[in-house]
């Protein structure tokens, strides 16, 4: 293909986004479209998978049994998220095998929350209650994103988070209407869980580099400033009516602006983290690799007595 | 009296499925792909399902107790599961090779409680159980197959899983008070008369999967009387973590 | 031995009796029974169906969109396919 035409298939192609048709994987894309979306949904897909883990963390030591099942079964939506969103990127022409490798040798990256330890049973309401919140707020908008294939996994994944937040505020409310050390529990994981959940939304929009094109793809539909205020808005007055304390001393109702005002976030604190060096990101990867590694053999035995099946249905066959 | 023994009962009935679901619950985010992940903490959940109705049951017999107070909150030589359940994680041989070898019992089980039992209210837990276990079996006979006849280390895995097991397959068999007062009310079976066929389903799937049948004649019991192995007081140490920790607290 | 991965597989779920199955998703799976167990497992978990089809992706034949014109264009015209081509009175009702 000439350059021309190649850029008047460009022209089409940002038209029909424009448009809001949908582009379905075997259309025509621009090559940077592709790779955009192959690094977008597979964060999504790792953040998922590693996301199990500080939550799959306490399901041994859930407090009760109904709390017990509930994590269970959250921690069990997560892995199936992870796949929804796997499966839409192979749609990309990329293996989900490809995927893990870029996740273990640490070329693709996950949501960096991830990366804090979770070190009484109330971090699991405020993951829950703070971490969902964040993410229901990323992910709304994504339903309606220009690639099918993640649109569709984003409507299921979104019916199906709308129990998580719940079960965390849940926990937070139960903390915090408990004995004197309940709720020191439960406060103790907000002053924990406030400043990483606000970062969760990515550097503000003067430090971001994505935040354009990602409009006219419609990855985003807000800029991270506007979506980290609207968490704040939000967050703010639940945290009210559990009667916790944000752990934000310049926090204050604008009212010009109709919206809180809040206190400088520690973005060392976030690029240390997303380089490698928070409290857990270790333990994170070693845990999938070691979960992958250990597996192969399974993986292997499968394939190996899928194979044998065949060939003896064969030679049934034949016979 | 009738109480106790009632309750007696739904502990062992319950014990099976806790522990056993404490065990996969371990797994979660670690097994070989995210399928299985997913296949097993189903039926982890299926198990805390049917724990949590023996228990709610369980707790009606004892007047001012919960399902948690039943759960978390007795001493090691107060739980009567099989040894078999409580068995660690070591690898997914043990995992599915553990599975199977409760499945096939527990279906048995709940078929004859669906079926037959004189307590309607165990009758209706297992109704709902027994489709449960149905697929459970299923699953787990089908990765023994795959671990079997795969490749050659997943048999030789697969091997040792069944003769380090095997021992505690037959306390399932070996009626408890609680169990032999059960089946003279009619309300339990009498677990004796499950052995022959148990073996029986149970060998021909292992031929089919190409491991033999152990030959080890000495079998290992305890479990339904409070005497555990080493592993069940961490196992207890991670359940009972937040109750015993902070006491009489609502969670 | 060469590693092999295993390969996906597409998950057709029929909601309740009476309706289609529909597409739903895709999974890894070595064999068709460990298809249709994942997918019981991932698809269903909040009984969401009665009825599952699974079919390994690679046996399945797509359409090329490049083709849009010639495959679909030509339907676009024969507007006599549909009930509202036809002008009747209003005095006829449900027709």
């Amino acid at each position: 293909m000439s350059e021309k035409e190649i850029k008047n298939l460009e022209e089409i192609f940002e038209q029909r986004i424009a448009n809001d048709e949908k582009i379905e994987p075997k259309d025509w894309m621009p090559e940077k479209y592709r790779k955009t979306h192959i690094r977008q949904i597979s964060q999504h897909a790792h953040s998922e998978i590693v996301g199990m883990l500080p939550e799959g963390n306490w399901i041994t030591r859930a407090p009760s049994l109904r709390r017990k099942a509930a994590l269970l079964a959250k921690v069990q939506d997560e892995a199936g998220h992870g796949l929804y969103l796997y499966s839409a990127c192979e749609t990309l022409g990329i293996s989900r095998e490809e995927l893990y490798e870029q996740l273990h040798t640490g070329k693709a990256k996950y949501s960096s929350i991830f990366n804090y330890p979770t070190v009484t049973w109330a971090d699991i309401g405020a993951i829950g209650w703070l971490v969902d919140g964040a993410a229901i707020i990323n992910q709304v908008p994504l339903c309606n994103t220009s690639f099918g294939p993640y649109a569709r996994a984003m409507v299921r994944v979104c019916k199906e988070e709308s129990f998580h937040q719940r079960q965390g505020y849940e926990i937070m409310l139960t903390l915090s209407k408990g004995t004197p050390e309940q709720k020191a529990l439960a406060q103790d994981a907000l002053n924990r869980w406030w400043w990483p959940s606000l970062m969760m939304f990515g550097p503000t929009d003067a430090e971001s580099v994505h935040t354009e094109q990602s409009m006219k793809w419609k990855l985003k539909r807000k800029t991270n400033d506007e979506l980290r205020q609207q968490f704040i808005d939000q967050t703010v007055p639940q945290a009210d009516l559990l009667g916790l304390t944000v752990p934000d001393p310049d926090l204050k109702w604008n009212e010009d602006r109709g919206s809180y005002d809040f206190g400088a976030i520690d973005w060392d604190e976030f690029w240390q983290v997303v380089k490698g060096h928070g409290p857990c990101n270790k333990e994170r990867m070693n845990a999938r690799v070691s979960a992958w590694e250990n597996g192969a053999w399974v993986r292997d035995a499968a394939v190996a007595y899928a194979d044998k099946q065949a060939k003896a249905k064969e030679v049934a066959q034949a016979s | 009296m009738e109480h106790q023994s009632l309750y007696q009962y739904l502990l062992s009935l319950g014990d099976n499925a806790l522990i056993l679901g404490q065990r996969l619950g371990e797994l979660c985010g670690h097994g070989p792909s995210l399928e299985t992940d997913i296949a097993c903490t189903n039926i982890a959940l299926d198990l805390l399902g049917q724990t949590r109705s023996c228990f709610q049951y369980a707790s009606k017999q004892l007047d001012g107790k919960t399902e948690d107070d039943v759960a978390f909150l007795r001493k090691e030589n107060e739980y009567t599961n099989v040894l078999l359940v409580e068995q660690p994680n070591n690898d997914f041989a043990f995992v599915i090779t553990r599975q199977y070898f409760f499945d096939v019992y527990q279906l048995m089980l709940m078929e004859w409680l669906s079926a037959n039992s004189a307590d309607e209210t165990i009758k209706a837990i297992a109704n709902k159980a027994v489709k449960e276990a149905r697929y459970h079996r299923r699953f787990s006979s089908d990765w023994m197959l795959r671990l079997g006849d795969g490749t050659e280390e997943s048999h030789q895995r697969l091997l040792d899983a069944v003769e380090a097991l095997w021992p505690y397959t037959q306390e399932f068999f070996v009626p408890s008070e609680a169990e032999a007062w059960a089946a003279s009310a009619g309300i339990g079976p009498d677990l004796t008369s499950f052995k022959a066929a148990y073996y029986n389903d149970v060998e021909a799937l292992l031929e089919q999967a190409t491991v033999p049948v152990p030959e080890n004649p000495y079998f290992q019991k305890g479990g339904k009387q409070g005497r555990h192995t080493e592993h069940m007081g961490y196992l207890l140490a991670d359940l009972q973590y937040m109750q015993r920790t902070y006491p009489n607290m609502t969670w | 031995m060469e590693k092999k991965n295993w390969p996906l597989w597409e998950v057709f779920v029929r909601s309740k009796n009476g309706l289609e199955h529909r597409h739903f998703g895709s999974l890894h799976a070595a064999d068709a029974t460990m298809a249709l167990e994942n997918a019981r497992d991932v698809y269903t978990r909040r009984n969401e169906g009665v009825s599952i089809w699974v079919v390994e992706s690679k046996h399945i034949t797509a359409s090329n969109p490049e083709n849009h014109g010639e495959l679909f264009e030509p339907a676009q015209d024969k507007v006599y396919r549909h009930p509202t081509f036809y002008d009747l009175p209003d005095e006829v009702k449900h027709m």
